[in-house]
């Protein structure tokens, strides 16, 4: 069984990810001079990393403006779409683990899992007509008289962080309810009648007990939040650019793989080392997340 | 500080389900008082709508003189141990014992000197930087206690604690038990199935059946002087004779059964009449074999089984009728039982038995 499951992680996850590492370290004889691939010259180079962080030799700036600062806000709006998840699916993994009973709680799971059924695409452009200009929720607000002109919520990432934040949210409570499901009530209860109020007995009784679940839940939605493509492309504004973005144009229409597979693992390097100093710092151990 | 608990009319009811029917009483401050019934007679719920998880349907509840109505659990002057005992996993000993002071918002230095405190009070001195899941049994039964009393209660209401130990540990925490509630001087209420517990640690009892308490007593009263035929049969062993009372006289029933007429006294609370369907009760250990002294009821029986416990002699006996009779010998040295399967007669005195109204009867 376990020799199994290792050659599945090596033939699926590995291997392919060694090769993207070799790839990443060539230059792209592809496009340079197809004849050199495999000759003398195909040596191992830094080439790929240096334009990530430097840009092209004669980019005047001090280092490589546009995909280092787009690299840093994917980062941080995937922070901040892991926090806005959390926020809002805590409180469902609580109510469906410990408040909602039989028929209600099956009810609300189905409700959460069913609008899954339409695939991501589909998905993403019903968000851009949600928040389109003559969208839903314009037309609601504009119908409400609370404003005059419609909000341009694509161009300010409106759309984006709520499409990616939905996107993810079974992937946050799921693990949290799984976890929360198996807290005691008694030990609510007990805290309840030694006097703590709400807010003290989710910080000291349910959050703590919850950690796994909500690191594990965190981990997820970062990860794919970061490594998101098709919600940033729909939904992104004309001025936002995700990573992702860049990576897809290195390998897509840059045909150039080797700067792709750099720029892929960096991203995939970083956001796994962010990751490890955040569960260090919440102290929370690798594998409590696979309880 | 301790306060009185009245129940004034409390009716808790979950849809049709009636869990408490009109309960009335007043338990003292300083009280140990335990509510004893088998499961599903209501007591725990009863327990839930004094310390406020559970809003009675009708009627109230009062500590203190103060009517508790609207007033959530974590702020009433009440502590609740829970069966389980429900002790925080992912806190240290005094962190768990501490509690009620964190939440109070208390300085770590105080509470940290609290926790010693009340360690020292259930005889577990310096185990405060543990964590609970290192603690045995009855250890952990004492931090849940240490926890409960750090919130000051006036009333502390115990639900079933002891149920998890094994019997020696049961029996050395009723002691326990009863020993802090005096050091700490504040009402006790408890629930329990298990009369030995609610015998030996209560001031008063409340037997309760079906959601109805059928009798406040102390624990001699309960045994010696039962109301109804569940209290009678609930608590403790009890043989059981049905029938029809042919006269009452001077509190002594006559009583006519397959088994033959027992006279047998009656209860001042629930008095019989002749004609009245009675039942009497006679105690295993008040039956003795006919010859030792005279006795006034007598029952022809075989004896069908033996059990031999050390300071007492179990028999089960068969009556002609078919009724079975189970009757305590003690072991004084002095004496054989008779062989298994041979006819004796015996007998009980008719202050050793009483006749109470017919109803319904604990389960075995």
């Amino acid at each position: 069984m376990l020799g199994a499951v290792a050659l599945w992680i090596i033939i699926m996850i590995v291997l392919p990810q060694l090769f993207m590492l070799d790839f990443s370290f060539r230059n792209n004889w592809q496009q340079i001079d197809p004849s050199k691939m495999g000759g003398p010259e195909d040596v191992y180079t830094l080439v790929n990393y240096h334009f990530l962080a430097f840009g092209s030799p004669n980019n005047p700036d001090p280092f490589n403006v546009v995909d280092v600062s787009v690299f840093f806000r994917t980062i941080l709006a995937a922070v901040f779409v892991t926090l806005f998840d959390l926020a809002l699916c805590y409180p469902i993994a609580y109510y469906l683990a410990q408040a909602a009973k039989g028929a209600k709680a099956r009810l609300l799971v189905l409700a959460l899992i069913i609008p899954f059924w339409v695939n991501e695409l589909l998905r993403a452009f019903a968000f851009r007509i949600l928040f389109g200009d003559e969208g839903t929720i314009n037309a609601a607000l504009m119908g409400l008289g609370l404003i005059e002109q419609p909000i341009d919520f694509v161009r300010e990432n409106v759309a984006l962080y709520a499409g990616l934040g939905y996107a993810y949210i079974l992937l946050m409570i799921f693990p949290i309810y799984n976890v929360v499901e198996s807290l005691d009530k008694n030990q609510i209860e007990a805290a309840r009648d030694l006097g703590a109020s709400w807010w003290k007995i989710h910080r000291r009784v349910v959050i703590p007990f919850a950690k796994p679940g909500i690191t594990s839940g965190c981990t997820m939605v970062f990860m794919l939040s970061a490594g998101a493509l098709a919600a940033p492309q729909i939904l992104g504004g004309p001025s936002s650019l995700w990573f992702t973005q860049i990576i897809y144009q290195w390998f897509n229409t840059g045909s150039n793989w080797p700067r792709g597979s750099a720029y892929a693992i960096v991203l995939m390097l970083t956001c796994v080392l962010f990751v490890l100093i955040v569960m260090k710092i919440f102290k929370v151990k690798i594998g409590e997340i696979g309880r | 500080m301790s306060a009185d608990v009245q129940l004034d009319n409390v009716w808790v009811q979950f849809g049709d389900f009636v869990a408490v029917r009109d309960a009335n009483l007043t338990i003292q401050g300083g009280e140990f008082f335990s509510f004893l019934g088998p499961s599903g007679c209501g007591k725990t719920t009863l327990l839930r709508a004094i310390s406020g998880f559970q809003e009675p349907s009708q009627g109230r509840v009062l500590i203190g003189g103060q009517n508790m109505a609207g007033i959530g659990p974590n702020h009433r002057p009440t502590a609740l141990i829970f069966q389980n005992l429900a002790l925080f996993p992912l806190m240290s000993v005094w962190e768990n014992i501490s509690f009620a002071l964190e939440v109070k918002g208390v300085d770590k230095a105080s509470r940290r000197k609290k926790a010693d405190e009340l360690l020292e009070l259930v005889a577990l001195p310096g185990q405060g930087d543990k964590m609970v899941n290192e603690l045995s049994g009855g250890q952990k039964q004492r931090v849940a206690v240490a926890r409960a009393l750090c919130a000051e209660p006036e009333v502390l209401l115990l639900d079933e604690p002891l149920s998890a130990l094994d019997l020696k540990l049961r029996q050395h925490m009723r002691t326990e038990l009863r020993a802090i509630q005096q050091r700490a001087g504040i009402t006790f209420i408890y629930i329990t199935h298990d009369q030995g517990e609610a015998l030996t640690m209560s001031d008063r009892v409340a037997v309760m059946r079906e959601g109805v308490i059928d009798q406040i007593s102390d624990g001699t009263t309960v045994y010696d002087h039962p109301e109804t035929a569940f209290v009678a049969s609930f608590v403790g062993e009890n043989n059981s004779f049905s029938g029809s009372v042919k006269t009452v006289e001077d509190g002594i029933a006559t009583v006519e059964t397959p088994c033959g007429v027992f006279r047998a006294r009656t209860s001042t609370v629930a008095p019989l009449k002749a004609g009245d369907k009675a039942i009497v009760f006679v105690r295993p250990e008040a039956i003795d074999f006919l010859g030792s002294t005279d006795r006034e009821n007598v029952v022809e029986v075989t004896l069908t089984q033996q059990e031999f416990e050390g300071h007492f002699w179990h028999l089960v006996l068969h009556a002609d009728s078919g009724a079975k009779i189970r009757m305590s010998v003690m072991n004084d040295g002095k004496r054989d039982t008779p062989e298994l399967g041979s006819r004796v007669s015996v007998g009980f005195p008719i202050l050793s038995a009483i006749a109470l109204v017919s109803g319904e009867l604990a389960a075995d």
